[in-house]
């Protein structure tokens, strides 16, 4: 008579808690795309009338066929946007006193992209982004036009303190030396995408 | 055909399986630990879009989750995109309340800072997302986390 334990069936028992285990799982995913609504409307108060050169404003409409039109533009896909957002937001068209600084404060990769067209933003400080949609539009094509935003204002970021995009991104800001970094790649280029409200066209 | 027949195995006639339990063991110490049970039965459909700027929350405890999506069951729920939180469908003034309910139960430093992550399928519209960013402006949470998953394809 053997001494030893007969563990053939260890596997499979294993097997029965692994099986378990496996059809219970779902892996948690807290990921995603942040964004701050804007604060309540007061319907006694009328909106600030902001008064905003139209040069500064870098508009996109999405309509119900999931059409994009870029600045006037008509385009199918959402594809380049990125480098659009970017060559927009880091134009630096007419610089002010702060504007200059901050262009003088930047990598030199980042100031050899700034174009100086007349026709587009001012500087990053006074570059809006504006993404209008339809209510019948799809939250997909939505989704990735916002995507690209960041994408874009990432970007610069990280360049600017010598990050990749993902490592930017995962700074946590629990610790002194991250929110530093964080600091140092906004400061003087606010994130500024505004999502218009739908209109009611094609949608119900 | 002889050549294949003439093969034998060198030692002996079994794999030896000894280290099978091991494995096994290793993949389920594994699902054990991310396993997360499920809280809650999702009544809509869930195809999460995939974006490639994700961020991650650190703070899990402040973020409650609405589920927007075409519910499963049509035939009892239509085949519209509803509004799910919790474990009922909801209508969308019916937001207000249930995000202060949420906020109640978070401690009060915290309750400022509660996040929402909307977890929305593919095919729904921009309608009935606008209509619940209304209702959670009005319930003055405005932290919003438009869950996604990661793009696969390299750019």
């Amino acid at each position: 008579m053997s001494n030893e334990i007969n563990a053939g069936s260890m596997a499979d028992i294993a097997f029965l808690l692994l099986i378990f285990f496996l059809v219970t799982t779902t892996i948690a995913s807290d990921k995603g795309i942040l964004n701050v609504l804007p604060p309540k409307q007061d319907p006694n108060v009328p909106p600030p009338d902001i008064k905003k050169n139209e040069r500064n404003i870098f508009n996109v409409l999405i309509n119900a066929n999931n059409d994009l039109l870029v600045e006037g533009e008509y385009r199918r896909t959402a594809e380049g946007l990125d480098k659009d957002f970017k060559e927009f937001i880091m134009n630096f068209g007419a610089p002010n006193e702060e504007a200059a600084a901050l262009y003088k404060s930047l990598p030199a990769s980042l100031q050899g992209q700034a174009l100086r067209r007349p026709d587009s933003s001012d500087h990053p400080g006074e570059a809006v982004i504006s993404i209008k949609t339809n209510r019948g539009t799809n939250y997909a094509v939505f989704l990735e036009v916002f995507d690209l935003a960041k994408k874009a204002y990432f970007g610069v970021y990280s360049e600017r303190v010598g990050l990749t995009p993902d490592e930017y991104r995962a700074l946590t800001g629990d610790d002194e030396a991250s929110t530093a970094l964080q600091n140092k790649g906004k400061e003087g280029i606010p994130m500024a995408i505004s999502i218009a409200e739908p209109d009611k066209t094609g949608g119900n | 055909m002889a050549k294949f027949r003439k093969k034998k195995l060198s030692g002996g006639d079994q794999i030896n399986t000894s280290a099978l339990p091991d494995i096994i063991f290793m993949l389920l110490f594994f699902f054990m630990v991310t396993t997360v049970l499920r809280e809650q039965d999702v009544l809509v459909d869930q195809k999460i879009p995939q974006s490639s700027q994700l961020q991650k929350l650190q703070n899990k405890t402040l973020i409650s989750y609405i589920f927007i999506g075409k519910p499963k069951n049509a035939s009892l729920y239509g085949s519209e995109p509803r509004v799910q939180a919790n474990d009922v469908l909801i209508s969308s003034p019916e937001i207000v309340q249930w995000v202060n309910q949420e906020r109640d139960k978070l401690p009060e430093a915290d309750r400022g800072s509660i996040t929402i992550s909307l977890k929305v399928d593919k095919e729904v519209k921009m309608g009935p997302i606008s209509d619940v960013q209304t209702e959670l402006r009005n319930a003055d949470a405005r932290k919003v986390l438009y869950a996604s998953t990661k793009k696969t394809e390299v750019d």
